[in-house]
């Protein structure tokens, strides 16, 4: 479980969270949503460490993350930012066999091979390996960065924004592939902009604006047009498919 | 896969080889194969002058060309080498104020001190390009040559000053080995030491490039790598100054060429950085002596004008790129 509690994150003088507390619960996918500027970056990036905490406290399965050193936390949990500017110069495999780096620390074993085989297979980049990633199109890159935090075989994977740059197909394949995580015991925070594919494979859904936690619960109770609409303030209809709510922004 | 990598490696030796044979048989004074063991004048050249003289070239390029990735990793630029940001600098100014303060301080005092100020100028150029907007990557060196354009004034008033200013223009600004002889140049291979530290860290400094983001969310303190990174950088800048002078060109030219055909794969790039590095310096140092036999011309005006030529060519090569 990641705890949260009492969090708060000023840039400059603007609060961009403010007194957040929260649970995720473990083995299961979360959907972080909300509009532009909600605060879900942040609190993803704050929960992964990857900028200082300010004031807060927030612990990853009991392990207080200022407290813990950061070589462990990178075995617990791998985090996709989404600020994926490149300015190495790499290959698909090199970069993914990175991900291995916090377990082996520069001397890959057979496994961590192995690991990274699958990781790339498991996004079809299998016949990428040995280019250069500046020569992949947006989308590839993408998926090049997602299988890098995949292979880094975390309990926990942050990922802000997987499906950005991806088309539809990689974009279900990948939340197919999150959710079979689940199935074997690893958990998922995931930050996701088309609320259908939170209301269609979460477990858990947190709606954020204005840098406060506006609703969570499952899909059903979150994805409703009553609570979607004053978050995003507009107007839009709910209906269901398969039982899952299906959200009509678009009309 | 392994093999092919290897290669390049494998090509630039079998360079070196013949190159630094060269570089042993030519000079003012002839030697011939022939002399080899008889006379005993000719073995005291070979072992005081010749021998020093290409085995400081070959660690001067190498370790020059390991700090320019290095660096280049660490700023996520690719235009910006030791000699454009101020570190060269920095390390002159403080091989400077040795030299007024205690003048009879022994070498490794100057090692020290001109180490120190390198770090610290380095420090300050990390420092500078910290707030600029990640998007302008051509700002990065820009930064980086105001910097040092403006610690080598402060050099120049000092020297000016104190009336040394043949010291820093004939010998902190122009880089050269006519006056490397055994005894005086070792200094360097610590030099090579520091670069040799950087091949242990290869891949640290390959996750660096990535970004802060990405380097901890790996598990690896990025504040820790750059300054690992920083040591590097300072320390092989400031011992090359400390023997031979600067030498411009051969961090930014040797990386950046490196980097288009391999990557930014550190481990499987360095080995062929540095064999770089050295072939380039000692080619020029041999050109060097050839073009007014039997006198000399600096390498690093060699260096200046085949590194500007390569640089160019990068240039109109590649596109602006981060």
């Amino acid at each position: 479980m990641i705890c949260v509690e009492q969090l708060s994150h000023n840039v400059g003088k603007t609060p961009v969270l403010q007194n957040i507390s929260l649970e995720i619960p473990k083995g299961k996918v979360t959907a972080l949503v909300g509009p532009n500027g909600a605060g879900k970056s942040t609190l993803l990036s704050l929960i992964g460490r990857l900028m200082p905490l300010q004031t807060g406290r927030i612990s990853v399965d009991g392990a207080d993350i200022v407290q813990t050193p950061t070589r462990d936390l990178a075995r617990m949990m791998a985090v996709l930012s989404q600020t994926n500017t490149l300015g190495s110069r790499l290959r698909v495999r090199e970069l993914v066999g990175f991900g291995r780096w916090p377990h082996h620390q520069g001397r890959p074993t057979n496994e961590d091979e192995q690991l990274i085989a699958q990781a790339l297979e498991a996004l079809d980049l299998t016949t990428f390996g040995d280019r250069f990633l500046e020569e992949l199109s947006g989308g590839q890159r993408q998926r090049a960065f997602i299988a890098m935090t995949l292979a880094q075989g975390a309990d926990w994977l942050l990922l802000d924004e997987p499906l950005a740059a991806l088309d539809m197909a990689f974009a279900r394949r990948i939340m197919a592939q999150l959710a079979a995580l689940r199935e074997a015991g690893r958990s998922v925070v995931v930050v996701v902009h088309d609320i259908n594919h939170a209301a269609a494979w979460a477990d858990h859904v947190i709606a954020m604006k204005a840098g406060r936690i506006a609703a969570q619960g499952p899909p059903e109770a979150v994805c409703t047009s009553q609570v979607l609409g004053d978050i995003y303030d507009m107007e839009l209809r709910v209906t269901q498919i398969e039982g899952k709510p299906l959200v009509l922004h678009h009309l | 896969m392994a093999g092919k990598r290897m290669r390049p490696t494998f090509i630039l030796i079998g360079l070196l080889v013949p190159l630094s044979v060269a570089s042993l048989l030519i000079g003012a004074a002839g030697i011939g194969f022939a002399d080899f063991g008889s006379d005993p004048h000719m073995s005291l050249i070979m072992t005081v002058s010749r021998l020093p003289r290409t085995v400081a070239v070959i660690l001067t390029g190498a370790a020059l060309a390991i700090a320019g990735v290095v660096m280049q990793q660490m700023v996520r630029n690719r235009f910006v080498e030791p000699g454009t940001t101020g570190t060269a600098e920095s390390a002159a100014f403080g091989l400077l104020a040795v030299t007024i303060v205690a003048p009879a301080s022994p070498i490794w005092v100057k090692m020290v001190v001109a180490s120190l100020a390198a770090m610290a100028g380095t420090a300050l150029f990390l420092r500078l390009i910290r707030r600029l907007p990640a998007r302008e990557v051509l700002l990065v060196p820009v930064v980086g040559l105001i910097l040092s354009g403006v610690l080598g004034a402060i050099v120049t008033f000092v020297g000016w000053q104190t009336d040394l200013l043949q010291l820093i223009s004939i010998w902190l600004m122009t880089g050269e080995f006519s006056g490397v002889i055994a005894g005086r140049y070792e200094l360097l291979w610590f030099a090579a030491g520091a670069a040799a530290l950087a091949w242990f860290a290869a891949d640290r400094f390959s996750i660096l490039g990535l970004g802060r983001e990405t380097t901890t969310s790996l598990g690896l303190n990025p504040d820790a790598v750059m300054r690992l990174g920083l040591v590097v950088v300072s320390v092989v800048t400031a011992l090359v100054i400390v023997t031979v002078g600067m030498i411009p060109f051969v961090g930014l030219v040797v990386p950046n060429i490196v980097a288009r055909r391999m990557g930014d794969n550190l481990r499987a790039t360095l080995p062929v950085t540095a064999a770089g590095g050295a072939t380039l310096v000692l080619t020029c140092d041999i050109v060097g002596r050839l073009v007014r036999f039997p006198y000399e011309v600096p390498v690093g005006t060699i260096l200046g004008v085949v590194g500007s030529g390569l640089f160019l060519w990068l240039l109109y090569r590649e596109p602006a790129r981060g």
